[in-house]
């Protein structure tokens, strides 16, 4: 049953994935990547990982796709079609694949056999949150403010008023 | 059950896309899109890796998911700001080819 899963998870994970870098219209490249975002929480719902699977959902599929969205609304313009890809793509291409092999030729070589999928308590993955890693979840935090307030500042219009 | 293996090489070819993305698009956006695929590419093999290995060796305490917040957190704060600059770059030259960006280019 779940390598049934894993299967279709994967499959999805991937073809969204080569979706988003093949397709020459921008919309659809957001909406694949939102396919290969929800495959990717459902292969933490394989991994027992509960709550990771509901952040993936609301950040990427609530918050981020929706950015993303909006950004290609506000820059659209009778060029998008025209942006294709670059005159390197071959050489993209090749530089990928080598980089797979390598990654797939070190798992297959090292990864352990013969483990068991556990999943942590909610209440556990609290608690190591907010004790032994408090001070980078206070950074984390920290970032994220900075960041957003960067964010707003830079899009911001010149001649606007404050 | 899935042995790691496999979890981790889906990761191997999720990050090889989102790899082949970056270096093969030209528009701003696209580019960012690709990137949020190779976070998620890691974000499989952290979370694959802390349920499957959990007491084994010095893996304990399900660290690896913890790590996974932290990167979808950056990846927010990445999607934010990337994409003000993206508005504020097409504003002033009018377009998101990445090709077309170059002022400071040597």
């Amino acid at each position: 049953m779940s390598w049934f899963l894993f299967t279709i998870l994967a499959v999805l994970t991937l073809g969204g994935g080569l979706g988003v870098v093949l397709t020459r219209n921008v919309v659809h490249a957001a909406l694949l990547l939102l396919v290969s975002l929800m495959a990717v929480a459902g292969i933490y719902l394989i991994l027992l990982a509960e709550f990771l699977a509901l952040v993936q959902v609301l950040i990427y599929g609530g918050a981020i796709i929706i950015v993303l969205l909006f950004a290609i609304m506000l820059t659209r313009s009778d060029e998008y079609p025209r942006i294709g890809d670059n005159r390197q793509w071959p050489l993209a291409a090749v530089a990928a694949l080598a980089l797979l092999g390598v990654l797939s030729a070190a798992f297959w070589i090292r990864s352990p056999q013969d483990t068991q999928i556990q999943s942590p308590a909610f209440a556990d993955l609290g608690n190591s949150l907010f004790t032994r890693w408090a001070i980078p979840f206070e950074v984390a935090s920290l970032v994220l403010l900075v960041a957003l307030i960067g964010a707003i500042i830079i899009a911001q219009s010149k001649g606007e008023e404050r | 059950m899935v042995p790691l293996v496999y979890f981790q090489l889906l990761s191997a070819g999720l990050f090889a896309i989102g790899m082949y993305g970056v270096l093969a698009r030209r528009s701003a956006v696209l580019i960012i899109m690709s990137i949020e695929l190779m976070l998620n590419a890691v974000n499989i093999n952290l979370i694959a890796a802390a349920s499957h290995l959990e007491g084994v060796g010095r893996f304990a305490g399900f660290d690896g998911q913890i790590i996974a917040i932290f990167v979808i957190t950056v990846a927010a704060a990445e999607v934010g700001l990337g994409l003000a600059i993206i508005l504020r770059i097409y504003r002033n030259r009018g377009t998101v080819n990445v090709d077309e960006i170059h002022l400071m280019k040597w």
